[in-house]
């Protein structure tokens, strides 16, 4: 399948290629950018998309190759460059000073000001406010970036790329940290933008986002063009089978008949939220051995602290928790490792791994007592440890000595489930386990999920997606801190999990609906 | 102190900068090398066992405190009062010899021997250091501020202790069972001045538990991502205030030397002795932000520092000259570590 040339690129990047020493990141790529349209960039983490973006938007120089712009060959020589010839770019992690307000952020690469030296403080405050409003956010542009959620963060980044005339906006996943209502907006002001002529290069994994928003396709599979197409002429599946080579997220297996014993109750957990009211609010539950538990629920609904009080990490938690018939509430983390819970973190890189150690210290931390003689480590018997784990999730790492920051991010995620079957665990805690890793570690996660379950531990993992969660044996979906629904995988429709998932926060209540509609799965 | 198998890996593979890795990665011996190989051809005698010896003892103090630094700054912190510590616990020795332990309720004074003393001595260190820990841990203050206070509170409680004089001649008297204190700086082992077994032995202990025990993996998960291994199960805290237990305890040991060596206390001493010890740890490769470095490159950085300026008095070189070399040496250590960082992530890439 090919592109049409009724309408003629506003950008095109002919034969890029980005060799860095030992590996090409890039090689011969085409790509297309259409105005009045939203251009999607897909492929697997490693495909190549945030170097092309990173040349687009004048980071990275191509090693070879031209980027032609509206007739006319042009290189970038820096992002302020780039950016003065109309090419704005959102970053996946936020580039913003926590320490300064939302107008210095906004205009911190160009301040206004009167004779080039003097800050115009007013001016800057009224065009942000107007940049704030053109995106339905009406915030106060003297608000300090630190203070704001992370989606209003979100949102004052894609202010500061708009606070330029942009001609080509890049968006590298710019949901991930929104949530639905601040989607619906973001989704409304991309359209906005088409109309009114910008080109929008959208890159994101939410595949059924792309499907709603794209007008083009281009698929990246290892540094090469895979394929590109008309977004109206194909499906997900086709993004899937053109990224992977199969359209399969997970083999949906048959729902487990037989549930072992009790092996978590939790009864009454809360945690209060500061200012009032709970963040966690009265949780009472009971999960079996052998049971993957699948809990679903929007960013805010509660899912991660309620794993961290399970935890031990939140001290001012209360409620019971009992774990194989022993109460561990008052207990510290320490010690409820000790008894057999383990929490995978949602942020690997805040939460998860301890940059400065490799892969195998990495694994043990949380078991160095197992290896431990008259106060030694013995390393021998560590690296066996290490192996046996590393082999059992196949991690691809070239050595346990390898530091953890140079393996891909589904392998660091391995290597964190890994330091959690060191110590044993009965009951697993994972909190978003495919955040930002690739389809096929995707895959591999789940699979080792079941492969744990139908060893006899305990399951519980957070999703905000539909289609991750239908892999558990059992459903629940929180919002507001609360269980809103405790169904089997069988009866729980995704018209169920969403409209569980707005209980209790009207204001999102019509969103039920529009993302409802947008899934396809 | 250096990754052994690392430096085999590197030295497999050849080319420029495979090469320039290497000698990046062994800069601390190779400064100390050449410095010694310079004053050697600079300074007559500097070569001669004698002289060697004297600066070894000099080097003994300040490594003595940078290995406690080491284990501070490998989690992410600093300890800014070991100076005034060893400036606290020599005074308090000097007091037990000069006065003992007065019990007016009694009307009697206990006199602890030589052996009783140095316990004392070494309790208090560790406590201070351990009022350290609970300030940062407990109360959440700054490592730096927190340090910074009782910089200024141990001087003053050493100059207090003596209303500002010094302790003299602290050879203890027989009748009251209390003499050899000075044998501790005088003293040797097989020939070896006992300032330096004494560093030697804390040096292979230090070393061995930050390689080899849990203790010491903890240490540098915590300066690597302290949230991380909070959720690992590791006690931060009890983490954090070992340390400064540690780092206490070693100015402790330090105090005690300083004071023996010169056989009296001055309430001074070891001013500014916390920057020399920062000083070798990050010339040896400790990173200050946490998590990287060392106790063998902390002692031979230690070294570097002592021979630099044994060295440079030597030559006759004047003391505001040595202050900018060492400034300069210090500064480049850190850019050569950088140059470093950069090359070793380039090799990786390869």
């Amino acid at each position: 399948m090919t592109v049409p040339d009724s309408v003629a690129p506003i950008l095109s990047a002919e034969k890029i290629s980005k060799i860095f020493p030992g590996t090409t990141a890039l090689a011969d790529v085409d790509f297309h950018v259409y105005p009045n349209a939203v251009n999607v960039l897909i492929g697997e983490n490693g495909a190549g998309k945030s170097t092309l973006m990173k040349i687009l938007s004048g980071v990275e120089r191509p090693t070879s190759g031209r980027i032609v712009m509206e007739g006319r060959e042009v290189t970038f020589a820096s992002v302020r460059d780039a950016a003065s010839k109309g090419i704005g770019i959102v970053f996946q992690e936020l580039n913003l000073c926590p320490n300064l307000s939302i107008a210095e952020n906004i205009f911190l690469g160009h301040p206004l000001t009167r004779g080039g030296f003097h800050l115009d403080l007013a001016r800057q405050r009224s065009r942000a406010r107007a940049l704030l409003q053109r995106l339905e956010h009406d915030l106060d542009p003297d608000t300090k970036v630190g203070d704001l959620r992370i989606g209003q963060q979100q949102i004052v980044e894609i202010a500061k790329a708009l606070s330029e005339d942009v001609r080509i906006l890049i968006m590298d996943e710019p949901t991930s940290a929104l949530s639905v209502s601040e989607v619906e907006v973001l989704f409304r002001v991309i359209d906005e933008l088409k109309r009114s002529g910008v080109a929008i290069v959208y890159i994101s994994h939410r595949l059924e986002e792309l499907v709603r928003i794209g007008d083009f396709v281009t698929v990246l599979r290892d540094g090469r063009l895979q394929a590109s197409a008309r977004m109206d002429e194909i499906d997900v599946s086709w993004i899937i089978r053109q990224m992977l080579g199969t359209s399969e997220l997970a083999a949906r297996r048959p729902v487990q008949a037989r549930a072992g014993r009790e092996i978590l109750r939790i009864e009454d957990v809360c945690l209060p939220r500061i200012g009032g009211g709970m963040t966690v609010d009265h949780v009472s539950l009971s999960i079996h051995a052998g049971e993957i538990v699948g809990i679903y629920g929007l960013l805010g609904a509660g899912r991660s602290e309620l794993f961290e009080c399970l935890f031990g990490a939140r001290p001012d938690a209360s409620g019971t928790i009992v774990l194989d018939g022993l109460d561990i509430s008052g207990l510290s983390i320490n010690q409820r490792i000790a008894k057999g819970l383990f929490l995978t973190p949602e942020d690997r890189q805040r939460d998860g791994l301890v940059q400065n150690l490799s892969v195998g210290r990495n694994m043990s931390l949380s078991s160095l007592g197992r290896f431990t003689r008259f106060g030694r480590i013995t390393t021998a018997r560590e690296g066996d440890e290490v192996a046996r784990i590393s082999r059992e999730l196949q991690v691809k790492a070239p050595s346990p000595h390898t530091m953890i920051t140079s393996l891909s991010g589904g392998n660091q995620q391995k290597v964190v489930i890994g330091k959690s079957l060191m110590t044993s665990p009965k009951v697993l805690l994972l909190d978003e386990p495919s955040r930002g890793i690739d389809i096929g570690a995707k895959a591999e996660i789940f699979r080792v999920m079941r492969e744990l379950a139908e060893q006899g531990l305990g399951i519980i993992f957070a999703t905000s997606d539909l289609k991750e969660v239908a892999i558990a044996d059992r459903i629940l979906v929180m919002s507001s801190g609360r269980i809103t629904l405790d169904a089997s995988s069988n009866d729980a429709t995704d018209e169920l999990l969403v409209s569980a998932s707005v209980v209790g926060h009207t204001a999102h209540a019509n969103n039920a609906s529009t993302s409802k509609g947008s899934h396809h799965g | 102190m250096v990754d052994h198998a690392a430096i085999r890996d590197v030295a497999h593979r050849n080319g420029p900068s495979t090469t320039l890795l290497l000698i990046l990665r062994l800069r601390t011996f190779i400064a100390l090398a050449l410095v010694v190989a310079f004053f050697g051809l600079m300074a007559p005698n500097f070569m001669s066992v004698a002289n060697l010896v004297i600066v070894s003892k000099h080097v003994a103090i300040n490594a003595l405190l940078a290995i406690g630094m080491t284990y501070v700054i490998l989690t992410g912190g600093i300890d800014l009062s070991v100076g005034s510590i060893v400036g606290l616990t020599g005074m308090i020795a000097g007091a037990l010899i000069t006065y003992g332990i007065p019990l007016p309720f009694l009307g009697v004074v206990v006199w602890p021997n030589v052996l009783e003393t140095m316990a004392i001595v070494l309790v208090v260190g560790a406590i201070i250091g351990a009022f350290n820990g609970v300030l940062i841990t407990q109360l959440n203050v700054a490592p730096f501020i927190a340090t910074l206070g009782t910089l200024y509170v141990a001087r003053g409680a050493a100059l207090l202790l003596s209303n500002g004089a010094t302790f003299p001649n602290l050879v203890g008297k027989p009748e009251l069972g209390n003499e050899g204190f000075p044998i501790l700086g005088a003293g040797t082992l097989f020939g070896i001045p006992l300032s330096i077994v004494i560093l030697v032995v804390v040096a292979l202990i230090a070393a061995y538990v930050a390689a080899r025990t849990p203790f010491g993996r903890r240490v540098y998960a915590v300066g690597g991502n302290e949230r991380a291994a909070a959720l690992s199960g590791v006690y931060v805290n009890r983490v954090k205030l070992a340390v400064y237990v540690i780092s206490g305890f070693c100015a402790a040991i330090a105090g005690l030397i300083v004071s023996s060596q010169l056989v009296a206390s001055h309430p001074a001493s070891g001013e500014s002795f916390e920057l020399n010890a920062i000083a070798a740890a990050v010339l040896g490769g400790t990173s200050l932000s946490g998590g990287r470095g060392t106790i063998g490159g902390t002692i031979v950085g230690a070294f570097v520092i002592g021979v630099l300026s044994d060295g440079l008095v030597m030559m006759g070189v004047s003391e505001f000259w040595q202050m900018v070399i060492k400034g300069l040496v210090i500064v480049s250590a850190v850019v050569l570590d950088q140059m470093q960082r950069t090359l070793s992530r380039r090799a990786r890439l390869e």
